[in-house]
């Protein structure tokens, strides 16, 4: 595999291998001086057409541990402003010479399209409410941190799944490594269609959370008011925020995560963002190992990824 | 000079029958056996039609000249088979004025294809005010539309088709007909493709079904209050077909064409993110395009329409959100329809040619029978030749053809226009 497109594309083997590689990266991470020279003389650019400061920084984090070059093609400040199209970006870029490109955009597809102008690899980092294979995989590592296996594990996704790429993508990555999960939500903020989906749905979160092992809460954004899909946040936050009375009903082993930045008193309660079993620090924390092992792997490695179904 | 097309097999609204077909000047001389002429042409193996007459194409002049222009879109028609095309009113600046519609004219003088524009029914396309409907149909035009935005105002649509109907001191009595791109917007705004499976898989917002058949819906029950002429453009969805053959029946002057890549493609062509197949109305599903098969067999659907919309390389490699919609469609068309639709060759040619010849109101010159005393307009086809769709080769400025690559049975040979072979062995003579 020469891209990171779409966690789908990985399958089980090919998320199992990664997630191995980051127990590698997270003992780097913890060295006084967290720094290897795998990636010496490798140049990755980082291309996002949308704002981002946790996935870049991340991101940016990984490759410089790694000892890449790195360079930001700042959307803003750009040529793109000028009116330059994707493709001439693109092209620009490869002819500098880098080796990866990470682009993010507002555009489902986008890093599709741009394989057919580059022969960098190309990593998506987000693309519109499509895939983000990254987050699902850090997800997938800080739960193989409290679990041993996903396998029979029921997973909750509460909240916005229609206009989620991290709801898109970890759906997948939890059933491929053998979770059930169940999406959460109303019904106005699920997909128009779950044909094909690997998931139960529901409206009712009380009765989702006893058998839950996990609670992934998604962003609720402010904007979604505006298109008629809620009448209020407060309404949502009584129907489904994770508040400190619903919390009592989740078992005693049962994560909290959010892929940030979180809401406080809309999706979740302040306290609960704070209790023990809420594991989202470890989620930032671990996106950096496991953005190592991607770049890595992609990049300086000289192993192909497995690759998986599809 | 006298012209013989020679051994061809003759469909048209008369049926099917062998013979050869004799053209003086601009008009059918002679049909029958064994005539001769100053110069033949072969048709031996071939079908011989009227030319093809095309309800729904987008020239592009004026304003984006560099996708296509009338002479380039003009070429592509003939060398498909078409001697008429009805131009779509959305150029820059739009077709609702009496000078735009004249320079059009004027500019498709000398086109390989007689060229009919439409105008537009509000000023600007923007649905706020009617365009200046008399005077344009003082000019010659018989279809009204504001193709690409259907008129969303339910109180201006119904005055625009009551108004049409007193038009005809300014046609010399020839009714009108308003052409309606049904898209409900508020239901439809920032989508690109279906709304359904692969729309929620993909995660590109979707278009539903719905925002097309609420506005056909309400066309229809103004047709019925108002006594109009409707025509409803390139229908997409199952129950948008049943609810025309429903209108049929209760006899209503409502009409429906279909395009070539309604009964070709599906949502599922989207998944590689490609924005050669995005078009509006966008591609549906399997149930639907199975539903338009099926109108167009038993005739719900009048014609099988191109909707060609060239766009230029650099807007179809937008993201697929950004990048503007429509497909090439008038090089492929009659492929596509040979390939894909299991229907009777009658049936089919009456679907490209006298059919779409009444509703654009051209049918004394387009479509009509190959007799003596007829303009000759016609179309050669040869109905088994397998072909390669390219894009580069073909004649448009533009090469978004979603067919690229795949191989297709069927194509137009010889082309003539008002007597004159425009196109000849599948080479353009002009």
């Amino acid at each position: 595999m020469r891209h990171l497109l779409s966690i789908e594309d990985l399958g089980a083997a090919g998320i199992n291998e990664i997630l191995d590689l980051s127990d590698t990266f997270v003992e780097v991470s913890g060295r006084s001086i967290p720094k290897v020279p795998a990636l010496r003389g490798k140049t990755v650019a980082w291309l996002f057409y949308e704002d981002s400061t946790r996935t870049r920084l991340s991101f940016e984090t990984a490759a410089k541990r790694l000892s890449a070059d790195t360079m930001n093609f700042g959307v803003s400040s750009s040529s793109v402003n000028k009116g330059e199209g994707l493709r001439d970006t693109v092209e620009t870029i490869t002819a500098m010479g880098v080796d990866a490109i990470v682009v993010r955009h507002a555009s489902p597809g986008v890093p599709w399209q741009i394989t057919r102008w580059t022969d960098a690899c190309v990593i998506n980092a987000g693309d519109g409410w499509h895939q983000h294979p990254t987050q699902a995989l850090l997800d997938c590592y800080t739960l193989r941190q409290h679990f041993d296996s996903l396998e029979g594990r029921h997973i909750a996704i509460v909240g916005d799944i229609k206009h989620s790429r991290v709801a898109r993508s970890d759906l997948l990555a939890f059933t491929m490594l053998g979770a059930e999960v169940t999406l959460v939500a109303p019904q106005t903020l699920l997909p128009p269609s779950l044909e094909g989906w690997p998931a139960k749905t529901s409206h009712d979160i009380d009765a989702v959370l006893p058998s839950a092992d996990v609670v992934y809460l998604l962003r609720m954004q402010r904007e979604r008011m505006h298109e008629a899909l809620l009448p209020s946040l407060r309404e949502y936050r009584a129907g489904y925020g994770l508040t400190l009375d619903r919390c009592a009903l989740l078992a005693d082993h049962a994560l909290v995560m959010h892929p940030g930045p979180m809401n406080r008193g809309v999706e979740i309660d302040p306290e609960v963002a704070d209790l023990d079993r809420s594991v989202v620090v470890e989620q930032v924390a671990n996106g950096v190992a496991v953005r190592m092992a991607v770049l890595y792997l992609l990049l300086g490695s000289g192993v192909e990824l497995t690759g998986g179904a599809r | 000079m006298s012209l013989v097309i020679k051994g061809g097999t003759l469909v048209d609204a008369t049926g099917t029958r062998r013979g050869d077909v004799r053209i003086e000047g601009d008009t059918i001389a002679a049909v029958g056996d064994g005539l001769t002429a100053d110069r033949t042409i072969d048709a031996g193996g071939c079908v011989v039609s009227p030319g093809f007459v095309d309800l729904h194409t987008h020239l592009r002049q004026p304003g984006r000249e560099q996708a296509e222009t009338i002479e380039t879109g003009g070429r592509g028609a003939a060398l498909g088979g078409f001697t008429a095309v009805v131009a779509m009113p959305n150029t820059d600046p739009c077709m609702d004025s009496a000078a735009v519609i004249r320079e059009v004219i004027e500019w498709a003088r000398t086109a390989p294809c007689d060229v009919f524009p439409t105008a537009a029914i509000t000023v600007g396309r923007r649905g706020e005010a009617l365009s200046p409907m008399a005077e344009l149909a003082q000019l010659g035009v018989r279809i009204f539309t504001d193709d690409g935005d259907g008129v969303q105002d339910d109180r201006l649509m119904k005055r625009a088709l009551e108004y049409s109907v007193g038009l005809t001191p300014f046609t010399g009595g020839q009714s009108v007909t308003l052409a309606q791109h049904c898209e409900v917007s508020v239901l439809s705004e920032g989508g690109s493709m279906h709304e359904g499976e692969w729309s929620s898989r993909l995660g590109i917002p979707g278009q539903p079904s719905e925002a097309e058949e609420l506005m056909v819906m309400r066309d229809i029950a103004l047709a019925r209050a108002t006594g109009a002429r409707v025509h409803l453009q390139h229908l997409s969805t199952e129950g948008s077909v049943e609810m025309v053959r429903r209108a049929k029946a209760a006899g209503l002057a409502v009409t429906a064409e279909a395009t070539t890549h309604h009964f070709t493609l599906t949502d599922a062509c989207c998944a590689d993110y490609d924005p050669v197949f995005k078009v509006h109305p966008p591609l549906r599903g399997d149930r639907d395009v199975d539903a338009v098969k099926a109108g167009l067999a038993d005739g719900t659907i009048d014609a099988i329409a191109t909707d060609h919309a060239p766009h230029t390389r650099d807007s179809k490699e937008l993201p697929f959100d950004q990048a503007p919609p429509g497909m090439l469609g008038l090089e492929t068309a009659l492929a596509l329809a040979l390939t894909e639709l299991d229907i009777p060759l009658e049936t089919l040619i009456g679907l490209l040619t006298w059919r779409p010849a009444r509703i654009a109101g051209i049918d004394d010159v387009h479509g009509g029978p190959l007799v003596a005393g007829h303009q000759a307009n016609l179309c050669v086809f040869d109905p088994e030749l397998e072909w390669q769709v390219a894009g580069a080769a073909m004649a448009s400025r533009s090469e978004n053809s979603p067919y690229e690559g795949r191989t297709v049975r069927g194509r137009a040979r010889h082309t003539v226009l008002h007597g004159e072979v425009v196109v000849h062995d599948g080479e353009a003579q002009r």
